[in-house]
């Protein structure tokens, strides 16, 4: 069974506040208070980070998602002022959809947790290995020429054109001539 | 030790609370937060399953860091868009965008 130590009752808080701030993003009705709930759930995933030894890419999580992303969707709150949401949080088919997503995890955690069911199941891992690949083994992987080099090239190929195509979109041609 | 089946539990019920936003919310600033929502779940995912089965191996982390990647390029064309549907329809309901609409 599961022992109750430090680890277990970071990943019990972690958790609450993943899926609490989840659940705080799709119910409230003041979006800027939505932004706020979304950047608890990604702080609780960069806990998890942490947890799973990945310490680098909670750092990346830190700075990228609630940095660059969360303040992005703060802002594009604040321009198109919809905080509260303008009348009904939800449209007419939420029932539908709440049901649909409901089935859809039933069936996900029936495929999660059935091969497990029982213990000791061929192939379950019993104690994590102590030799993890940190951050110098990501950076050597990324630029090696058997690794990641041509999707790191191509995902930096990818984010200049889309920092480019959102400067474009969102530019005001009105205001041009002025 | 937490058992990699309750990594994949929590993901999976972060992703459906994403898909339930996606699908129920009328305000399009929403539905990008909930996209986002699933692209963590994602990503801890692959974490949790290069931690668990490959950690010698950088493949689940290079795969989390590419998804960062994505994530941020979605959410500035996604938000551009969205300011300029709000400037031609004062309104970021997407119910209202409907200029595609047959």
């Amino acid at each position: 069974m599961i022992e109750l130590n430090a680890q277990t009752i970071a990943f019990a808080i972690l958790s609450v506040l993943v899926l609490g701030g989840g659940l705080g993003v799709v119910t409230t009705r003041n979006l800027v208070h939505g932004a706020l709930w979304l950047v608890l759930s990604l702080l609780g995933v960069a806990g998890y980070f942490v947890l799973l030894s990945a310490p680098f890419l909670a750092a990346v999580q830190v700075l990228v998602y609630i940095g660059a992303i969360a303040i992005l969707i703060v802002f594009a709150v604040m321009l198109t002022r919809s905080m509260t949401s303008l009348g009904e949080v939800r449209n007419r088919q939420w029932w539908l959809s709440a049901i649909t997503v409901i089935l859809l995890f039933l069936l996900l955690a029936v495929g999660i947790i059935l091969p497990v069911w029982g213990r000791g199941a061929p192939g379950e891992v019993t104690s994590l290995s102590a030799t993890v690949g940190g951050a110098v083994e990501l950076g050597e992987a990324l630029v090696a020429g058997d690794g990641f080099v041509l999707p790191f090239e191509v995902a930096s190929i990818l984010l200049t054109a889309a920092m480019i195509g959102a400067i474009v979109v969102a530019r005001d041609e009105e205001d041009e001539g002025a | 030790m937490i058992p990699l089946w309750m990594y994949l539990l929590v993901a999976a019920l972060l992703f459906c609370i994403g898909i339930y936003g996606v699908l129920a919310r009328r305000n399009a600033v929403a539905i990008l937060m909930s996209v986002e929502l699933m692209l963590n779940a994602v990503n801890i995912n692959l974490v949790a399953f290069w931690r668990y089965l490959a950690p010698q191996d950088m493949s689940g982390q290079a795969f989390a860091a590419f998804v960062f990647v994505i994530a941020a390029a979605e959410a500035a064309v996604g938000l551009a868009i969205l300011l300029f549907v709000y400037r031609t329809k004062r309104s970021v309901i997407v119910e209202d965008v409907n200029l595609l609409r047959w």
